[in-house]
């Protein structure tokens, strides 16, 4: 099919990689160096551009501010991802028994995924709100006096971590699900023959085959940990008292609310060297666990 | 399957599953219960999941305080528009790095590839500043062409034209036709499950958008629905069935969406996700 004479090749090439080719050059790679470059600056849109070294990247470091987002990722990662990720894949162990209706369970657990993350945040904000919310009234039938939620410190990030685990639980499913059709029937057959229970059958062959699938959900949880950002600016703005504030609202608040682009840019590539690191650190444990299974 | 006598077992898994299910639309029925009540009636407790008096008065309120209908005017013109444009180039470009060699097509395509392990937040100041620079605030191509190309999708329809075997083209090959006629008269149609993958995650993507929208609109006029809504939250901070009736105009249109292309989306996602 390379009969195409040059010309003729080029031709095609700037019909149909061009479009791309700038659009990609446009919105991705020139901002991406571009903001790499400003990381190294001082500037405020309005007065010339300062050149200060590494001192973005010092001041972050030492930013109490950015010390706390850390803090809140880290809890957020704590409450959030373990729950998640085993939340989800008892549901799609469920959905698995390929019972009648489970295209319709499917289609339920997944609608959360699909909804705005705005329209969702301030659902939760509704459902809990300490005096009138769903959620307070729920516990109060069971004789629990419900926290303050959003407006008690040690408890807002609990509040946002339950609509995240909610609003994600579809997603860990429908890959785990896919997951699970990967298994082939006849090993799961072979153990029941050996008369292993289904408590045996999940740890010693569901699970350890599902691995790839748990370290990929794992990777782009974490990953989106990190980038809280839509639930938190609409339930809390980061409050109150900062417990809740992420990374992302920094970069967000220095560069449009402070003006401060140049730091803005330095904590996103302090956010990406972090989401860098822990993707980095998933593979090469991924790897050294293939290794000692094979 | 369907036939077979259900076991003790299965009614716990059925039982267990409805639990789950209803955790999940709750706080939809209560999003859409609040937002029918009237301003004292979400105050009632215990609460009400039917409303006793139901009253569309909110959503009259919330049309004639805030411009919702050119929300959901701007979201879907930059959800469509955007998905549309993201469609067409990724599959251009998808096609011309499965099907022409041409000297640093692996650079730029691991190019590509790296724009993906970097977040989208570390463009954000530049694509700013870049719009602001351009006069480009409060317009729909600041909102619509930063989210209609991406590697993802090339990188979706470049793996489908790989596996994609070649004879069909051949032919047309034969016939003297070049690769761009070829693509747009037998390629373009051959990838239409990779496209409706990639269509509707562009498309949900685009709809969802909220930071980059709020950054880019502060004119009413030119705001997405997140982004009005975030400013109706603002606005009416504690007028719950105001918000709520926001909420659902904002959720409806996804919905039926999601309805219809859900086969598309679920398995979309279990498909790319994996591979």
């Amino acid at each position: 099919m390379d009969g195409v004479t040059g010309r003729g090749k080029y031709l095609a090439l700037a019909v149909l990689l061009l479009p791309s080719l700038i659009g990609m050059g446009a919105f991705y790679i020139l901002p991406v160096i571009s903001s790499l470059v400003l990381s190294f600056s001082k500037w405020d849109l309005l007065t010339p551009i300062q050149w200060i070294g590494i001192g973005n990247y010092v001041r972050a470091v030492s930013d109490p501010a950015v010390q706390q987002a850390l803090r809140n990722t880290l809890t957020f990662i704590l409450g959030y991802l373990p729950a998640v990720v085993s939340i989800g894949l008892g549901i799609a162990l469920l959905l698995n028994r390929r019972l009648k209706g489970r295209t319709i369970f499917r289609a339920i657990y997944f609608v959360p995924v699909v909804t705005s993350w705005v329209a969702v945040s301030l659902v939760w904000k509704w459902l809990l709100n300490p005096q009138y919310g769903l959620i307070n009234w729920l516990l109060s039938l069971i004789g629990i006096q419900g926290p303050g939620w959003l407006f008690d410190p040690s408890w807002a990030m609990s509040g946002v971590i339950l609509a995240t685990i909610w609003k994600d639980i579809g997603f860990v499913t429908v890959i785990y699900l896919a997951g699970l059709q990967e298994i082939p029937e006849n090993l799961i057959e072979a153990s029941e023959i050996d008369g292993a229970n289904a408590w045996q059958k999940f740890w010693s062959i569901t699970w350890p085959l599902l691995a790839p699938t748990t370290f990929f959900v794992t990777t782009i949880s974490l990953i989106s940990s990190f980038q809280v950002f839509d639930q938190v600016f609409i339930m809390t703005n980061g409050g109150p008292v900062g417990s809740t504030t992420t990374m992302v609202q920094l970069i967000y608040k220095n560069a449009f609310g402070y003006g401060q682009m140049g730091y803005a840019s330095a904590i996103s590539w302090v956010l990406f060297a972090l989401i860098f690191t822990v993707t980095l650190a998933q593979n090469i444990l991924q790897k050294r666990m293939d290794r000692s299974d094979g | 399957m369907a036939s077979r006598v259900l076991r003790p077992a299965d009614y716990a898994t059925y039982a267990l599953l409805l639990l789950g299910a209803t955790a999940m639309l709750l706080p939809f029925a209560w999003m859409l219960s609040t937002s029918l009540k009237s301003g004292q009636a979400i105050f009632v407790m215990p609460p009400q999941l039917v409303p006793e008096e139901p009253t569309l008065d909110n959503y009259t309120r919330i049309f004639g305080t805030m411009p919702m209908g050119q929300f959901l005017i701007n979201s879907i013109f930059v959800s469509v528009v955007s998905t549309a444009i993201m469609v067409l180039n990724c599959a251009m470009a998808g096609y011309a790095f499965a099907r022409i060699k041409f000297p640093g097509r692996e650079i730029i395509f691991y190019a590509y590839l790296a724009t993906l392990m970097i977040p989208q937040q570390v463009t954000l100041v530049p694509l700013f500043v870049l719009m602001t620079w351009l006069d480009w605030g409060n317009t729909y191509q600041a909102l619509i062409l930063p989210s209609s190309f991406g590697a993802f999708g090339t990188f979706l329809l470049r793996q489908f034209y790989l596996k994609l075997p070649r004879e069909v083209e051949e032919a047309a090959f034969m016939d003297g036709a070049g690769y761009v006629r070829i693509f747009f008269t037998i390629g373009l149609q051959l990838a239409r499950p990779a496209i409706a993958t990639l269509a509707v995650f562009s498309f949900m993507a685009s709809w969802n958008a909220f930071l980059w929208p709020l950054i880019i609109t502060s004119n009413q006029s030119m705001m997405t629905l997140p982004v009005g809504l975030s400013f109706l939250n603002g606005r009416y901070g504690t007028d719950w069935s105001v918000l709520m009736a926001g909420a659902v105009i904002g959720t409806l249109p996804i919905i039926a969406v999601y309805v219809f292309a859900q086969k598309y989306i679920i398995q979309g996602l279990a498909t790319t996700g994996l591979k």
